[in-house]
This record gives C-alpha cells, structure tokens and sequence, in this order.
C-alpha cells in the first residue's frame, strides 16, 4: 500500500515544500497584496510599478477594468464606474441611502433589501465588485510567486459585523481562493509592528482608513497578540472628511443647480485633493467650473477643515475611551498607539489621538501598507511555512450577539469583546400546547430595542414533538469561529431533533442569487467551470491526505492496528478517486475519509489538551 | 472533565490568576484553529468547538462572581437558572435605595463625577461578599455553603446595577 510507505512510524515525511500564501488589504479606497518573501513581509509591484490597486471598477460594454484604468472613467462615467464599495458591503439599500449622501449610482434592492448597483453590464452586488478587485491582487501574487496559492489572509476590519465578514470571504471564494482566515485589521498592523520591535505590553491601534474606523487594545507578550476590547464605526472614515468638504464646497459656491453624477464625482475628487494637500499647506486655494457656465473660486484654511470634521474626528476619540473602559485599561497603561490607515496623515486626527492617549504615535511603517504586510506574516504561518512560530493571535468579537424578545427587545447571547472562537447555548420552551414550532431573530448590536441592531437572519426551528406548554426544552448553540463568523444550531433535548443552520443574513443573498452569481462569475465555457471544480476537488484531496499522513505519523499511536485500518483503506480510496476524473467518486471519497477519521481527530485534539499541560512533547513518548 | 481539571488546577475559590493564564495560553497554542489551517474541515471544526470551550472555561474561572458560582454548582448547589428569590429585608432595601441613586445619575450636576462615586461603591460592596465567600466556603458544611450561595446571589444584584451603570456611561458620554 503506497500510502503506508510515506507514512512509516518514525520516518519524517517528505522534505517540508513551501507553500504559496499571500496577504490582502482589502481596502475602502486601496486595495494591496504582501508576501513573506526571503524571510521578509514585502508588497508585491504588479508590471506598471504600482503596489496598491485603487479600489475602483469599471463597467462598460468592453468589459471590467480595475484599479488605475478605472479610476480614469471616475468623472466621465461616475454612474458605471463603482468606488469605495467596501461601505456596500453587507448593507441594505436603506443603510447605503442613509449613510453615504449623495451617489452618483442607480441602486436597487435584491430580494431581502441588500443593495445592488445597475451598471451598463447589469445588475452587481458589492460581493461581485470585491471579487473584481480581488481578481488582479490574486493574480499578481500567483505570478510573482510562480504558481497557485495554497491560500489568503483578507484583512477586515474588525468592527466588521457577521454580513460584512461573510460578503468578504464569499468574494474571494467566488474567485476559488482558499481563505486560510479572515483577520482584523487593527491585529494585521500589531503583528507588523511586533514583529518588528519585539514589543511587550499594551499598544492600541488607531485604524482610520476610507471608510471605516477601528480601534483595537492589544496586549503583546512572548508571541501572543491578545486583544482585549475593540470599538469602532463600520460606516466612518476619509470618505466622510471629503463628503463633509464637498458638503462645504458646495455651500460655498453658491451652486443649486442639479447635481448630476459627473459634477457630485468632479466635487468630491475636489475634497479629496483639498484634504490631501492640507495635510501640507495651512490654506489651499480651489476652483470648480459649475455647469451653469460659471467658475467658482475660493480658499479653504486648515483651521476650517479642522472645524468641518471636527465632529467626525470626535466620534473616533469616543469610540477610543469606550474601548479602552472595556479593555478594563487606564490610558496610563497604554505603551504605544500604532497608527494605521491614510486618514491617520490627516495633522488634526495626529494631535487628537495624540493629546487622549498623551503618547508619542508610531508611523513608522507606512500607513498604508502596515495592515497589508501584517496579513502576509500571518499568511506564511497558516500555511505552514514557519512550524516553530510561537505566535498566537487571540482575537475577540466586535460585537455582541442576541435575540428577539417579546416587545421587541434584544436578549444578548454573547457579549461584546468576547475572546473567539466562543460558543453560548441557551435554552428555550414553547408557550402553547402543542406548538411544534417556533421562530427565532438573530441579531448583533448593543442597543436595547431591535430595530437599533443589525438583523442577521431569522429562521425557524420545527419538528417539535407536541408537548404540554412549557414541556420542551430547546437548545440552541450560537458558535463563532477565528473569523469572527456565526453559526447555530438548535436541539429539542427531550426528543433529539437536530436541526443545524448555516446563519445566511436574513437580508442576505437567496441561494438563487448566489447560484446565478457564480454562472456570471464564469465567462468561459460549461466544460471549463467542470475543469475548474474537479481541479479544486483534487487539491482538497490531497489536502485531506496529508493531513491524515502526516495526522497519523504523529499521534497514530494512539490508535491500536485494528482502529487504524478503516482510515487507511479510506485513503487508499481517496487516493485511487483522486486519480480519476470522477467529480462525484472524488467527492464521496473525501466525505468517507472524513467519517472514517472522525474519531481520531477528536482524540488527536484532547491528547493535545492534555500534552499541553503535562510539559512534555509529544517526542518523549 | 470539569473546568478545573481542564486547566489542571485544584478547585478552590483563591486560584492564582497568572497560573491560570499561563495554563490558558498553553491549551490555546496547543489546540487553537490557526494551528489546523492545512487540516481536513473535521479537525478544524473540532479546533474552534475545544478552543470555544477552553474560553469559556477561562472566563468563568478567571471572574470571581463565576468561579464563585461554579464552585457551588460542583458542590451541588445549582444558582444558573434558579428561580429562589433572596430574603435579605436589609439587603434589598439596600438594592432600592442604590437603584435610586443610579437613576439620579444622570440628572446630577455633574453626572460624570455621581457615576465614578457610584461605581466605587458597587466595587466597595463587591469586594466585601468576596471576602465572605473565601471564609464561608472553605467550611463546606451545608449551612456555610447555603449562606456562600446567597451571597453569590447578591453578588449577582450587584453585578446588574454595575452593567446598568456602564449602560449609563454609554448615554452620558455618548457612546
């Protein structure tokens, strides 16, 4: 048996292959990939020199562009041409309306309310733009690389809530990128900056990027990144600076004619400069050819600007002092604040977040890149590439997890800054004789009333066996993994009815949506999309199998002969399926590994449990 | 295998919180999800379900109201889901005139300061009925234990009033 030839107790398999990994910076304004090359975290230059993308794309008759090709078409096709759509993401069109001002976009509902864009190519959701812009960086990084990547860390930020993390990891899975994890942006930029200096001690991140702002409390010490309260506003960041000065500009001007989506796209790339060069200059001088025929002329001083976003500037200071109350920290304590995301060039964020932490703030690493490299750090360890790595990443939920009550309250279920992977189970009974079923309302905010949080989904438990009110006991298990995304189960304990549902925002994509997503997705022919499955099938073959040799070459001790036996044999399969090109035979084969192994793993992890804290490896046996 | 065992500590009220975060941080390098990133969908599945229970393991171990809690569920005496309501006449009338207080805060001239105050005297209160609650649950006859479970109880009073001053941090600052 070929299989028991590689995994010969005491043998050390095959010379350890580098795997390909690379880090995403997925961002409101630019997007970026980073690679652990040569030992070191480097972005990747794609061939016209460039290492961010601009995350904008483009939509014509012609087809997609991304990034600077697209940026070209911002003002003379504003309608088709779609940026920032990170603040899209996981959104319904009632939240985009609300909070972003005016756009230059038709826009229109899917069938649960979540926000499509109408381009000149048909209907887009923000999912398919993110999967447009991740497209090239995963590109870029295979080509550098030299060949597919084994997987991706995509950065989000980590007031990110469950629909906002799910959209982002169903982009990349649109483009059959494995997703190794999802990682908050405020943990990407400490592990660039830990690394770097060997820091002990608390830091917090100020992440104020495009469009979202996050503040994370991090403790360092020997390797583990433990964070212990995060805050945040999902929907605040430069993009609000330039609104709030084109807000000005065109008050200023005098203008009330129509705003037409050329003049709104022409006005904010206006902001966007004003900003930018009164980080330089104390007063900017700016002008704008209105369609009236007139020109306006006017100036702006620093002064003013500080004014104009002085209230945005506050809610990020407050949005600090909460996190570092539930961090349980004095600001005293606090050794560095790291300083991430373009906002942060800003003078007057500098010298507020500088005078409430009353610290020295480290830019030592570009602002823009820090997130991106921190990413590629973590990428390299998840695959594998770095076994003795002693680093360990200990992140926490952003925001707490609850139910529907009568009267419209919330019940939360897991609390804010909750370390993660958690799970919470609570139990329930019906009100009526006989009910066999019964509704639940899952949502995620602070605020007490439910229509102030964010709904995720709303699903139905049934098959309860009649009983007298009050006589079933369910339970149902809220789960979040490392990525921050929830799953639940429920369970009638007395009868054992199990039902298990993947939680799909109840604002979210139908399947249908989903299905006909992915036939967009495919440009080419049905016989390559089945090309495109059976390759994938058979990566996460071999995946399954050296998993399991090198499981077993391991811990297969701990199993006698006898036990092992149904595992090989289900490998051998898996290894003779896989050899075929039979989608279905290599599918099942897995499933069967899968069941055939179930024990083992299980003892495998509680053998591990109990190594931990004996003191001794698992080579002294 | 209890939540002590987990972390191979004897049960006891007065643990030692760096003992327990060095044995915390131990069982999350061994058995964390990021360290089965390569592994099959089962074995990373079962990762995040030891790893979810590991911390929640450590919270409830690392919080005194909880420990305090599940010391007395070892023991037999269940408080989780009770349905007992305390008779304290002292202590409740206690509770009314401390609601009272919270709900002034935000009225006061200066709230921030009414806040700060009454919060110390929550942490005041609660440090108290810990150090009952080492005493009285070290004898461990039923009389000593039935009097730690009240006192949990009233911790638990407690513990409400200073999750609704935080609720009224929120308002007076804005959060």
């Amino acid at each position: 048996m070929a299989l028991l030839q590689i995994s010969e107790p005491g043998q050390s398999s095959a010379p350890h292959q580098r795997r390909l990994a690379a880090g995403i910076d997925l961002g409101t304004t630019n997007s970026l990939v980073a690679s652990v090359r040569s030992g070191e975290a480097v972005t990747l230059v794609n061939a016209q020199g460039h290492d961010t993308l601009p995350s904008i794309v483009h939509y014509s008759n012609l087809g997609i562009e991304v990034g600077h090709h697209a940026r070209d078409h911002a003002i003379s096709d504003a309608t088709n041409t779609i940026v920032s759509v990170k603040r899209f993401m996981g959104r319904t069109l009632a939240d985009v309306q609300a909070t972003n001002g005016e756009l230059p976009y038709v826009l229109s509902a899917t069938e649960n309310g979540l926000v499509n864009i109408e381009t000149r190519a048909g209907k887009v959701n923000p999912i398919q733009v993110s999967a447009e812009i991740l497209r090239p960086l995963v590109k870029l990084a295979s080509e550098t690389l030299g060949g597919d990547l084994d997987g991706v860390v995509i950065t989000v930020p980590a007031y990110f809530d469950d629909a906002q993390r799910q959209g982002t990891k169903d982009a990349a899975e649109l483009l059959g990128v494995k997703v190794f994890r999802l990682l908050n942006e405020p943990t990407a930029a400490a592990i660039a900056y830990g690394l770097d200096h060997d820091d002990e001690g608390v830091i917090a991140v100020y992440d104020l990027g495009g469009g979202t702002f996050d503040v994370s409390i991090l403790r360092l010490n020997k390797g583990v990144f433990e964070v212990l309260a995060t805050g945040g506003d999902s929907a605040l960041g430069g993009d609000d600076f330039d609104n709030a000065v084109a807000q000005w500009i065109y008050q200023q001007s005098g203008y009330v004619g129509a705003h037409s989506p050329a003049l709104q796209r022409e006005i904010s790339a206006l902001a966007c400069h004003t900003k930018e060069r009164l980080s330089e200059e104390l007063n900017v001088d700016l002008a704008l050819n209105l369609p009236c025929g007139s020109r306006w002329q006017g100036n702006i001083s620093r002064a003013t600007f500080n004014d104009i976003i002085a209230p945005l500037v506050k809610r990020t200071i407050m949005a600090s002092r909460r996190a570092m109350r539930d961090a349980g920290l004095d600001i005293s304590e606090v050794q560095q604040v790291v300083m991430v995301g373009g906002s942060t060039r800003v003078p007057n964020v500098r010298e507020q977040v500088k005078h409430y932490f009353k610290r020295e703030l480290l830019t030592s690493i570009d602002p823009d890149k820090v997130v991106a490299l921190g990413a590629a750090i973590q990428a390299d360890i998840l695959a594998g590439n770095k076994p003795d790595s002693d680093i360990l990443l200990l992140d926490v939920l952003p925001l707490s997890l609850g139910l529907e009550t009568m009267g419209g309250l919330t019940e939360k279920v897991i609390l804010r800054n909750t370390t993660i992977p958690v799970a919470k189970a609570q139990e329930f009974t019906t009100f009526k004789d006989g009910q066999t079923a019964m509704a639940l309302h899952i949502l995620q905010g602070e605020r007490e009333l439910v229509e102030d949080c964010r709904s995720l989904a709303r699903f139905e438990l049934r098959g309860i066996p009649p009983m007298a009110a009050g006589a079933a006991h369910i339970r149902v298990t809220f789960q979040v993994d490392a990525d921050g995304l929830l799953s639940v189960s429920a369970m009638e304990k007395s009868s054992g009815v199990h039902t298990s549902i993947e939680v799909k925002p109840s604002f979210g994509l139908t399947d249908n949506e989903v299905a006909n997503m992915i036939k967009d997705s495919m440009t080419f022919a049905r016989d390559d999309m089945d090309a495109r499955m059976l390759a994938e099938e058979k990566v996460e073959a071999a995946r399954v199998l050296e998993g399991l040799v090198n499981a077993i070459n391991d811990d297969g001790h701990l199993l006698s002969d006898e036990l092992l036996k149904p595992i090989k044999h289900a490998m051998m399969e898996l290894e003779q399926a896989s050899a075929s090109n039979e989608l279905k035979a290599i599918k099942s084969a897995i499933a069967a590994c899968d069941e055939a192994s179930q024990d083992f793993a299980a003892l495998r992890m509680d053998h591990s449990i109990r190594q931990a804290l004996s003191g001794q490896s698992v080579d002294d046996i | 295998m209890n939540y002590f065992e987990l972390f191979a500590l004897v049960p006891s009220y007065e643990i030692s919180q760096t003992d327990l975060k060095a044995k915390y941080l131990e069982l999350q390098r061994a058995v964390h999800p990021d360290k089965f990133a390569n592994s099959s969908e089962r074995e990373r599945l079962i990762a995040v379900q030891k790893t979810a229970l590991i911390n929640d393991a450590f919270s409830i171990l690392s919080a005194n109201d909880s420990r305090a809690q599940y010391l007395l569920e070892l023991s037999g005496i269940e408080l989780a889901h009770e349905t007992q309501t305390l008779k304290d006449p002292t202590f409740l009338i206690q509770q009314m005139e401390l609601r009272e207080s919270l709900e002034e805060i935000t009225a006061a001239g200066d709230p921030e300061q009414a806040l700060s105050d009454f919060q110390q005297q929550i942490t005041k209160f609660i440090q108290h009925i810990d150090g009952e609650f080492v005493t009285l649950f070290s004898r461990s006859d039923a009389q000593s234990l039935a009097t730690a479970a009240d006192l949990v109880r009233k911790l638990k009073f407690m513990l409400k009033l200073r999750d609704e001053a935080i609720r009224i941090e929120d308002k007076i600052f804005d959060y």
